[in-house]
């Protein structure tokens, strides 16, 4: 690993005050993203600005209330996900949290570090590979042409073909999430949907965070879906793993039509994806298996396999099916 | 909708606490003197060398410890290497195993995922601070482990017993089910798994949850 300078934050004014914000900087909440990174020599951060202390301010706090659900940057996943209220009110948020990575990771990682957390395509992650535009813009793309078996389908260039890994993220973006934000350069609130950055011809470029800026918080909106939602999860192995295909579906059903359908898609593209194709198919339709099997045509309609993850299409609409059915089965 | 981040802030104290490597870096810059070359080396040299250390303070198994630690150390390292608490095992040391697990602020974390100042001022609990410290008995998940057969090599088996120790008292070791879901983050590569599930269902009777 490579020296830093190591400095606790102590509180969220300090982030306004922050001298000299750069990229070169890197916030560190539970390292579960960064020390792995630093590791491998793909992240390379000067700065390392600590964050734990500011788990006693409101970036640790959790809160329902009739308007929605407020989630601190610095909640634990575990924490959130096991909240009582989340999880009645929320369903998809505590499962999509409750079915990624391992018990000890839940407990380390925060909810802001999560949305942010870097892809597992290999190519990025091993630095012997030299040509990844994500890690050295420019270098070109080993997974395009290469072992491309976990890549996405959606939102792929001819740059970067690399998944979002994280599974909370479809929740968030499915429930319309606000982003509340502190930097430098002011405070700020955007949609969840434009947090993300699909690769296009910069892949180094993920984010709309700027130097320094920080994620403060999520806000959900309530709204008639959010408890019938759910989260299915599809992957190699039946725990501990990254998703192969995965669906976030919150739906508001006036019997068996659909009102409103709110459909996220993880593990088949390279950002958090609400398919929205999928979304107005529905609406106003008697939900029944072919009329999910309609959405599910809809939200892959675009998508663009390489070698070795056509079956991801496949899978990706099979994985929509059951999570509308499942969605409109349950017993609210 | 609630709209917190307007209201005041629980703490408020002077800007940051920093520790830092870079005070080394610079320090070493100074005496060199000389041609620009010789600079730039020395410069590159700082960099690469492992700053000369903070003080750090642990909290190992209710004993508090002094450490002088480049701020690059895990956890881990700082257990095994400096703090010569070696049951703690290093296995992947990039949190795909579970090796090593321990507890900090009695929840169970991936120690080489820990920085060891990340822990600094916090409770932290590894595998030799299980048994009782008056009587060294053990506890009963380390019993249970012996009287289940529940490992072979026994290299996974630290991190194992501390994440079966916060199954049980988190109250997720209901069903078979529910062990092998949250015990998944603890690799076993001489698949001693079935009896490692017996182990913490033989336990969990003997135990006080939280």
């Amino acid at each position: 690993m490579r020296p830093f300078s190591y400095q606790r934050l102590l509180q969220p004014s300090d982030i306004a005050a922050l001298p000299n914000a750069s990229p070169r900087d890197a916030y560190l909440a539970g390292g579960t993203t960064l020390l792995d990174l630093m590791k491998l020599d793909v992240m390379r951060p000067e700065r390392i600005l600590d964050l734990d202390a500011l788990s006693q301010t409101d970036l640790g706090d959790i809160e329902v209330a009739d308007g929605g659900l407020y989630l601190g940057a610095l909640v634990r996943m575990a924490d959130a996900a096991d909240h009582e209220q989340v999880r009645g009110n929320y369903p998809v948020i505590s499962q999509t949290l409750n079915l990624a990575a391992s018990q000890q990771i839940r407990n380390m990682a925060s909810l802001g570090g999560n949305v942010l957390q870097r892809t597992r395509c290999p190519y990025f992650r091993d630095t012997s590979w030299s040509a990844c535009n994500k890690r050295i813009p420019g270098s070109g793309c080993a997974a395009i042409g290469g072992f491309n078996r976990m890549h996405a389908v959606l939102g792929t260039s001819d740059n970067c073909i690399a998944t979002y890994p994280g599974d909370f993220a479809q929740a968030l973006i499915a429930l319309d999430a606000d982003v509340l934000t502190i930097s430098p350069q002011g405070d700020r609130t955007i949609k969840f949907s434009q947090l993300h950055i699909e690769p296009a011809d910069q892949p180094n470029i993920e984010s709309t965070l700027g130097p320094g800026e920080l994620i403060r918080a999520f806000r959900v909106p309530a709204g008639p879906w959010t408890r019938r939602s759910a989260y299915v999860k599809v992957r190699d192995r039946e725990s501990y793993e990254f998703a192969m295909a995965s669906a976030a579906v919150a739906l508001h059903l006036d019997r068996d039509v659909v009102s409103e359908a709110r459909i996220a898609l993880g593990g088949v593209a390279t950002v958090p994806w609400r398919a929205r194709e999928a979304e107005t198919r529905l609406a106003g339709k008697h939900l029944d298996e072919a009329a999910a099997m309609g959405a599910a045509e809809a939200a892959f309609a675009k998508a663009r396999p390489h070698q070795y993850n056509a079956f991801k299409i496949e899978l990706g609409k099979a994985t929509l099916v059951r999570a509308l059915l499942q969605v409109k089965a349950m017993e609210i | 909708m609630p709209q917190r981040p307007a209201h005041s802030f629980r703490f408020s104290r002077r800007f940051f606490i920093g520790v830092t490597a870079t005070l080394a870096a610079v320090r070493t810059l100074i005496p060199s003197g000389g041609n620009a070359q010789q600079l730039r080396k020395d410069a590159l040299d700082a960099r690469a060398a492992p700053s000369a250390g903070s003080a750090v303070t642990l909290r190992i198994n209710d004993r508090p410890i002094g450490l002088a630690l480049d701020s690059r150390t895990t956890l881990l390292d700082a257990l095994r290497e400096h703090a010569g608490l070696t049951g703690t095992k290093k296995g992947c040391d990039h949190g795909q195993c579970g090796a090593c697990t321990v507890h900090v602020a009695g929840r169970p974390v991936l120690s080489c995922l820990t920085l060891a100042v990340m822990a600094a001022g916090k409770e932290i609990t590894t595998i030799e601070g299980l048994a009782g410290a008056a009587d060294g008995r053990l506890h009963p998940v380390q019993q249970a482990f012996i009287d289940n057969d529940a490992f072979q090599c026994g290299y996974c088996t630290p991190g194992q017993i501390m994440s079966g120790v916060a199954c049980v008292q988190a109250g997720k070791a209901g069903t078979e089910a529910e062990i092998r879901e949250y015990m998944s983050g603890n690799l076993c590569r001489c698949a001693a798994y079935p009896n490692i599930v017996a182990a913490i269902q033989d336990a969990k009777s003997k135990i006080k949850r939280t």
